[in-house]
């Protein structure tokens, strides 16, 4: 058997900050596990520009952003697996895994970080009616065939949904010659970047249309058309609003959902909202030593904050080999309020944070002018102002430690009032 | 010039074409897709019936019992899934119960082996997430359940093994009857058959018409269904069937042999025989449909919706003859529910119908009726694992994520006989693309292996059918080899 003091299960961003910021933190035995042929995740594929600004305050492709978290992994020393998958997660943090070059791999760890990241939700999961003809792809499948593979996947697109990565593969289609017809969104908002929506539908007149979902997809063997009609307030299809577009491909943008398959077989608890595991501050799951971030977690938009998250996994989970995590120290839930739909993390041992305590969040809707209230058993103890809220761009909160004293069963919740009311 | 050509390779030309491979014959199967179990084999309930349903008279009486029988011989030899998980008609009113009642007389006249009329306490026993209004039902512990598209592929390989021949993306055109038997004029040249076995499904009257005059008419019935995640599979443990009232048959739910959920099917007639789109109103039916079994279904874990067509024959029952305008013409037609479950008689049945036409039939000494057991990794031991992975390390690259299927168990697929050509045949043989992700993430790794085993060009490789072309062209013309390679 393997034995190693951490072990983290997946080499993309979250997994490879998490695993460099361990070793920063005197854990020197560490392995990565990535199920891919390299290493960096899906921000391979992502060949536009736009990361890093937060972390690096300058504009990176995804594979730049990646390659410098490679080239400092590397110079560190710490060992990785590539092609190599993590199967399940047994009692006592033994880990299963498969390669072709060591075959199966029982191995020991200390501490595990989960960093599996997610997956797109596909036509099945939203029940598309309509023929099942080749064409109808998640703008992730079609973005890894256009930028990695070196295909293109059709040339009249229409996509569905407007999260980051079907916006950002409306333009890519576009700049590869196919043409873009239209993108519709279920809801009366974007789920992506309004600096997505401007840059990639704007810039090449692509059209939105907002509150529309899909009726049909048409087509036999490959797609020939869809239909697309305006929704009401119950996004029911208004009848008479029908668009007919004759294209051959459909994407789909519908969404992300983390990939916590090992964490649920495992038994680690999943918050039913972001479906990923439930942690604390330190980003430990509901099994001690099993730690977990990135999109693992919840779906981030900015690999920047994956970035930081995976750092404050990374070097909890040196502190816990370290054994410096105090296990049985006070703990307060966190509970969303009045237009926030989740919260990360779900539980606060003010005693094992190191410093601030950052809370990650999404709202429930668009909102303008409006007040950010964190309140600690009822009382307020932060208020920001916020001018622009959507559900597309995660908010965060920071609390300083000393602001945390509490007594048993404590929660923190964070809710939006409006301004002045 | 061959012994025998069979029309069509779905679940009822499969079984005919094995269970004529253990004989001396020259046998061919043709069918018009690119894949084996291509029409209404892959889109249905996946049940085999116990039998209690048919009239005692039928030939859908007689044969569904007897087929269902012999399901777990065939299903052993060949090494596919095969479940006997039993299933139960539920009643939530006394009508209701009445129509149970009388299905389990029924079923004693067909001999149904078991059956037991079952009371609420014994249903919430048996079944915990069951609607609180259902008040009885009937118990039928021989009914199971069963992969079609695996039998049938896995019956066409065994078949080739014994040497029959199959020739997919070949159409019938046009048959010529002449001195010696028959002409089968396709897309892909001539067939030549002194007999021939009609299997073809919702066409098998078209073909019937190309030697004899209409003497029935097969008309398709649309059936749409829900599949769900596999964490929903155990939320029942028998196949549940509704009452049938004076309003319809209901939907079921029952696992699949694979550890899903299914739930459907609604009943529609249709003139198109090619028609299996899905349609909104009709899911949201089978959803509402299914709160009578239970209101426990998470549909928010449906993974795929799919809708397939039954072959509803104007007789009301199989139609298993030779053709009284054709002699040697055997017509295997009209094989809606319970086809699949009558399949291995059927195809015994009709081989007794060829033996009436040609005296004794020479049975040959080598047949083998096993295939060359599938690896499928994930039910591997730890030790068979490690085992499986030294022999070949391909065993040891996950290429699906979330069915957890590997490269080993996909290049056997393809090489096997009657192996899959295209993505949808890969996934219906070792399921990548059949998980939560529907090969988001397996799908381009698939296409990939595909190219190189089949050694053609990846823009060449297509979904399904010979038009469901994937890729368009390369983005880049001119790639060196080394950033082809480094990949």
């Amino acid at each position: 058997m393997l034995k190693y003091d951490i072990v983290v299960v997946g080499g993309g961003p979250a997994g490879l900050a998490a695993a460099i910021e361990a070793k920063k933190n005197g854990v020197d035995n560490i392995l990565v596990i990535e199920r891919d042929r390299e290493l960096g995740g899906i921000l391979q594929q992502c060949i536009h520009n736009g990361f890093g600004l937060h972390v690096f305050k300058e504009e990176l492709t995804g594979p730049e952003y990646a390659e410098k978290f490679i080239t400092e992994l590397k110079n560190m020393g710490i060992e990785y697996k590539l092609d190599t998958m993590a199967l399940e997660i047994g009692e006592e943090r033994v880990i299963h895994a498969i390669n072709t070059v060591d075959g199966f791999m029982r191995i020991k760890a200390g501490a595990i970080i989960l960093s599996m990241g997610c997956r797109e939700r596909t036509r099945g999961a939203i029940s598309i009616p309509g023929t099942r003809p080749a064409g109808v792809f998640t703008a992730g499948t079609a973005q890894r065939f256009v930028n990695m593979e070196g295909y293109m996947v059709g040339k009249r697109v229409v996509i569905l949904g407007s999260g980051d990565i079907g916006l950002i593969m409306a333009r890519r289609m576009t700049l590869e010659g196919a043409k873009v017809l239209a993108v519709a969104e279920l809801m009366p908002f974007s789920g992506g970047l309004t600096r997505n929506i401007v840059q990639c539908l704007e810039d090449y007149h692509i059209p939105l249309y907002l509150s529309h979902t899909l009726m049909e997809i048409k087509g036999k063997d490959r797609v020939e058309g869809v239909v697309i009609a305006e929704v009401d307030k119950n996004r029911k299809p208004i009848p008479g609003t029908e668009k007919h577009y004759d294209c051959d491909t459909l994407l789909l943008s519908v969404g992300l959902i983390p990939e916590n398959e090992i964490s649920k077989n495992a038994g680690i608890a999943l918050d039913p909202v972001t479906s990923g595991p439930i942690v604390n501050e330190s980003m430990e799951t509901s099994i001690e030593g099993v730690f977990a971030c990135g999109n693992v977690v919840h779906v981030h938009d900015l690999v920047d904050f994956v970035t930081a998250e995976s750092k404050r996994a990374g070097k909890n989970a040196a502190r816990y080999i370290k054994k410096e995590i105090k296990a049985d120290a006070k703990t307060a839930k966190t509970k969303p309020g009045e237009g926030i739909r989740y919260i990360v993390p779900h539980m606060v041992r003010p005693e094992n944070v190191d410093g601030t305590l950052d809370l990650f969040m999404r709202v429930d809707n668009v909102y303008k002018d409006m007040n950010m209230i964190v309140k600690l058993d009822g009382k307020e103890i932060k208020r920001m102002k916020k001018k622009h809220l959507a559900p597309g761009e995660m908010e965060s909160v920071k609390i300083k430690k000393e602001d945390l004293g509490f007594g048993e069963d404590a929660v923190i919740t964070v809710q939006l009032e409006k301004e002045g009311a | 010039m061959y012994d025998v050509a069979v029309i069509g390779a779905g679940i009822i030309g499969t079984f005919i074409t094995r269970e004529l491979s253990k004989f001396n014959l020259k046998t061919a199967m043709i069918d018009k897709d690119t894949d084996i179990a291509n029409g209404t084999t892959k889109a249905n309930s996946a049940i085999v019936h116990a039998g209690y349903d048919a009239r005692p008279s039928t030939l859908k009486g007689t044969l569904n019992a007897k087929g269902n029988a012999m399901y777990g011989k065939v299903c052993e030899e060949l090494d596919v899934h095969f479940k006997r998980i039993g299933s139960l008609v539920i009643a939530s009113n006394e009508e209701e119960m009445e129509s149970v009642k009388d299905l389990y007389e029924r079923g004693r006249k067909n001999n149904i082996p078991h059956m037991k009329i079952l009371s609420q306490e014994e249903v919430r026993a048996m079944e915990p997430n069951l609607n609180e209004e259902i008040i009885g039902a009937l118990c039928a512990p021989t009914a199971g359940i069963v992969s079609p598209w695996e039998l049938s592929v896995a019956l066409a390989e065994n078949a080739a093994d014994n040497g029959a021949e199959i020739k997919l993306e070949t159409e019938v055109l046009s048959i010529e009857k002449n001195e010696e038997g028959y002409i089968i004029y396709t897309n892909n040249g001539e067939v030549k058959a002194k007999y021939i076995f009609n299997c073809a499904g919702v066409y098998a009257d078209k073909i019937n018409e190309m030697v004899a005059s209409r003497s029935f008419t097969i008309h398709p019935r649309r059936g749409q269904y829900n599949i769900l995640d596999k964490r929903t599979g155990d939320l029942v443990n028998h196949v549940i069937f509704q009452a049938p009232t004076k309003l319809g048959k209901g939907v079921l739910v029952a696992p699949t042999v694979h550890g899903n959920l299914l739930v459907g099917p609604d009943a529609e007639d249709l003139e198109d025989k090619e028609n299996t789109s899905t349609t909104s109103d009709r899911l949201t039916f089978i959803r509402e449909k299914s709160r009578k079994t239970t209101m426990k279904i998470p549909f928010n874990g449906t993974i795929t919706s799919f809708a397939g067509l039954r072959a509803v024959p104007s007789t009301g029952d199989f139609i298993i003859e030779e053709s009284k305008e054709a002699k040697g013409f055997i017509n295997v037609a009209g094989i809606e529910s319970p086809g699949l479950s009558a399949a291995p008689a059927i195809a015994e049945y009709a081989i007794d119908i060829l033996k009436g036409i040609t005296g004794e039939l020479k049975e040959r000494k080598d047949f083998n009726p096993r295939r060359k057991p599938v690896i499928r990794f994930m039910e591997l031991s730890d030790e068979e694992k490690a085992e499986a992975i030294k022999k070949d390390p391909r065993y040891g690259r996950i290429i699906c994520r979330c069915e957890n299927i590997t490269e080993g168990e996909i290049v056997d697929s393809i090489h096997r006989n009657a192996g899959g050509r295209t993505v949808d045949a890969i996934k219906r043989r070792v399921r990548p693309g059949m998980g939560r992700c529907q090969g988001g993430f397996c799908g381009p790794r698939v296409m990939e292996i595909l190219a190189r085993e089949l050694k053609i060009d990846i823009k060449e490789v297509v979904k399904d059918g010979k038009a469901s072309y994937i890729l368009t062209e390369e983005t880049k013309k001119d790639k060196s080899q080394d950033v082809v390679e480094s990949r």
